[in-house]
């Protein structure tokens, strides 16, 4: 096996009092390798923390990020969660995956909360959070990508400040939820305020 | 409000170095405290009133208290998974201060007589990890992490620990197995982490926010600290606003700021020509508030009183514009996606629950379907290993009871769509 990938186990397993603990860092060096947790990834782990191969499938298994089958090189995790998705985020998810189409390079993905509702909608892009995106922006998102460019520079949340109130102030669409393909009950009538039941009969209802 | 505590500096350029932290008066809590002994320092936690920022509220001074005394191997852990829906504060913290939750950490640690301490991040958090490690690196060459940190006789080391995407990983036990390498599933309590932890040993585990407020904390003095906020919610608060408001964002409040105040004055309102629908107060695992909520103060007693919760300080705002059976949808989904499966009641009753709103959703249900979800809500709370369950069932059992009239209105609109009768008269 590839000896950095030993290596970097090991020093994983020796921060810990009891080695098992590498057990996540490790499988996730070994995704970077292989690309995912492959048998083959996770025979090797196995056999550097001297555990069985059975005992990591079942954690890999348990989380999102451990890919348990072949994926593309670059990961985009769009959030589709409450609050990105009170911003429109379940068709920023649909344009990312049609615009990806098949390519093999792109796995996208719809997330759970990313904790960034701040730039809502938003996507993390190889583990580099971008927001708050409109569908105008998919195809450079997608272009940077393939370029090995930045993604979105002016869109990263890093560079964001915390103090400005403004920060993160724009334009957001009514109703934009999109909860499941049978939903033609929420497509009663999108994207115009003005079709909002009254808001007095909502707010004078009994408790 | 009347001083920013966490956020004072928060966008000063190069915070999360040591050098700009240092010359803000970054560690000078550290050494505040080291020149006091452990058990003044647990006082002065006590002192402030301190109530746990993760979601529990509870007191942080106590939860210190319960570790036992003398020289065995003591654990300190930093919950900082934070993946409760609408949270976003604690990356802010750790990405722009990440030293001001090191110190925090390291005093805690000074308190409790651990000696080994681990940050465990989610891992979607890559560039947060990274800001961590490199401020680990500078804290440990300039001594402030290893033996003996400034002649004090307080010995620590510190690992941070990235997660692999389980929102379960956030219960403090669901934690613990997956900081040992295990499936990230909760453990019976008793005994409590406090005893019987990571490792087996005796820990302590406290959110980001409650760590990183321990420096200002020593600094303010415990007493000076409790002024702050109201009777039983003192200090501080970071909020994290977001969904329908024109500025979401991080806001650092007085506890007991009218949430009004935060949604409208600080976080801008629902745009023009929209009202707020409903409110989540405190993560999506929060029970519902409604429009004549908003003139509660913002802090743990009102909260609870008004049948919610503060839990993580995340405030979702939806508007009039929104079908109330979408949000359900989306939280429930989010459960159900969540549970780890290890009780019955949280693994079958997430996915009933969907199950039933996706009929509702269908034009398939009947007024039956209601009563059932509503009662599986009921049989989930409380029966499980941790509240996860709870978490879902608490949310869209408010959403039933305060918004029952929307949900037959939507049966009653999607079984006509499907050419089916009316079931409410």
């Amino acid at each position: 096996m590839n000896a950095e990938l030993r290596a970097d186990i090991e020093a994983h397993m020796a921060l810990y009092p009891d080695s098992r603990s590498a057990a996540l860092p490790a499988l996730e060096a070994a995704q970077r390798v292989h690309g995912w947790c492959s048998p083959e990834a996770i025979e090797e782990v196995a056999e550097v923390m001297g555990v069985t191969p059975a005992y990591l499938a079942a954690v890999a298994t348990f989380y999102d990020m451990l890919e348990t089958e072949p994926v593309g090189k670059h990961s985009i995790y769009v959030c589709t969660n409450i609050s990105c998705s009170l911003r429109g985020a379940d068709a920023l998810h649909a344009a990312v995956r049609d615009a990806a189409g098949d390519d093999p390079e792109f796995n996208v993905r719809s997330f759970e909360c990313l904790g960034a509702c701040d730039i809502a909608p938003m996507a993390s892009v190889d583990g580099v959070f971008v927001g708050p995106l409109t569908l105008e922006d998919v195809p450079q998102l997608l272009d940077d990508i393939r370029a090995g460019r930045p993604v979105l520079p002016d869109k990263q949340l890093s560079t964001r400040l915390v103090a400005d109130p403004n920060a993160n102030s724009r334009e957001f669409p009514a109703h934009p939820i999109e909860v499941g393909s049978t939903t033609d009950a929420s497509g009663g009538g999108v994207s115009a305020p003005a079709q909002a039941p009254p808001a007095e009969s909502v707010g004078g209802e009994g408790t | 409000m009347t001083e920013a505590l966490l956020f004072k500096d928060i966008d000063e350029p190069g915070l999360a170095t040591l050098d700009v932290y240092a010359k803000r008066g970054g560690y000078e809590s550290l050494r505040k405290a080291f020149a006091t002994t452990p058990e003044d320092v647990l006082a002065q936690l006590e002192a402030s009133g301190l109530r746990g920022r993760g979601g529990a509220g509870f007191a942080m001074g106590k939860k210190v208290s319960f570790l036992p005394k003398g020289t065995i191997d003591k654990y300190l852990v930093c919950n900082a998974d934070e993946s409760e829906p609408g949270t976003f504060k604690d990356r802010e913290l750790m990405q722009k201060s990440p030293h001001m939750l090191i110190e925090g950490l390291i005093i805690a640690s000074y308190a409790a007589g651990a000696s080994r301490s681990f940050i465990y991040i989610r891992g979607e958090y890559v560039h947060q990890a990274d800001v961590l490690d490199a401020a680990l690196a500078e804290a440990k060459a300039a001594g402030y992490i290893g033996e003996n940190i400034l002649g004090s006789g307080h010995s620590l080391s510190l690992v941070v620990h990235r997660g692999a995407g389980a929102y379960i990983c956030g219960e403090e036990t669901g934690l613990l197995d997956s900081l040992e390498g295990k499936r990230g599933n909760p453990r019976l309590k008793p005994p409590f982490p406090a005893n019987q932890g990571l490792y087996q040993g005796p820990t302590l585990i406290n959110n980001v926010e409650t760590l990183a407020t321990v420096p200002a904390i020593i600094r303010m003095g415990g007493e000076n600290y409790a002024k702050l906020g109201t009777e039983t919610s003192k200090g501080t608060k970071l909020v994290s606003v977001s969904g329908h408001v024109q500025r979401p964002g991080n806001y650092e409040i007085e506890l007991g700021t009218p949430s009004r105040e935060i949604i409208y004055g600080l976080a801008g309102g629902p745009p023009e020509g929209r009202e707020v629908k409903c409110w989540f107060p405190g993560g999506s695992s929060s029970p519902v508030l409604k429009q004549e909520d908003l003139d509660l103060p913002y802090d743990f007693d009102a909260m609870a009183k008004a049948g919610s919760m503060l839990g993580s300080g995340a405030i979702i705002v939806v508007d009039d514009s929104t079908p109330i059976l979408d949000v359900a949808l989306k939280v429930a989904k989010f459960y159900r996606h969540e549970s780890c499966g290890k009780c019955t009641p949280c693994r079958e009753g997430t996915n009933w629950t969907v199950k039933m709103l996706e009929r509702i959703d269908a034009g398939t249900a009947t007024p039956m379907d209601i009563e059932i979800m509503a009662s599986v809500q009921e049989h989930i709370i409380g029966n499980c290993l941790c509240v996860l369950g709870d978490a879902m069932a608490m949310p869209i059992g408010s959403l039933i009871a305060k918004f029952r009239d929307e949900f037959e209105e939507h049966i009653e609109q999607a079984r006509a769509r499907n050419g089916l009768g009316a079931v409410y008269a």
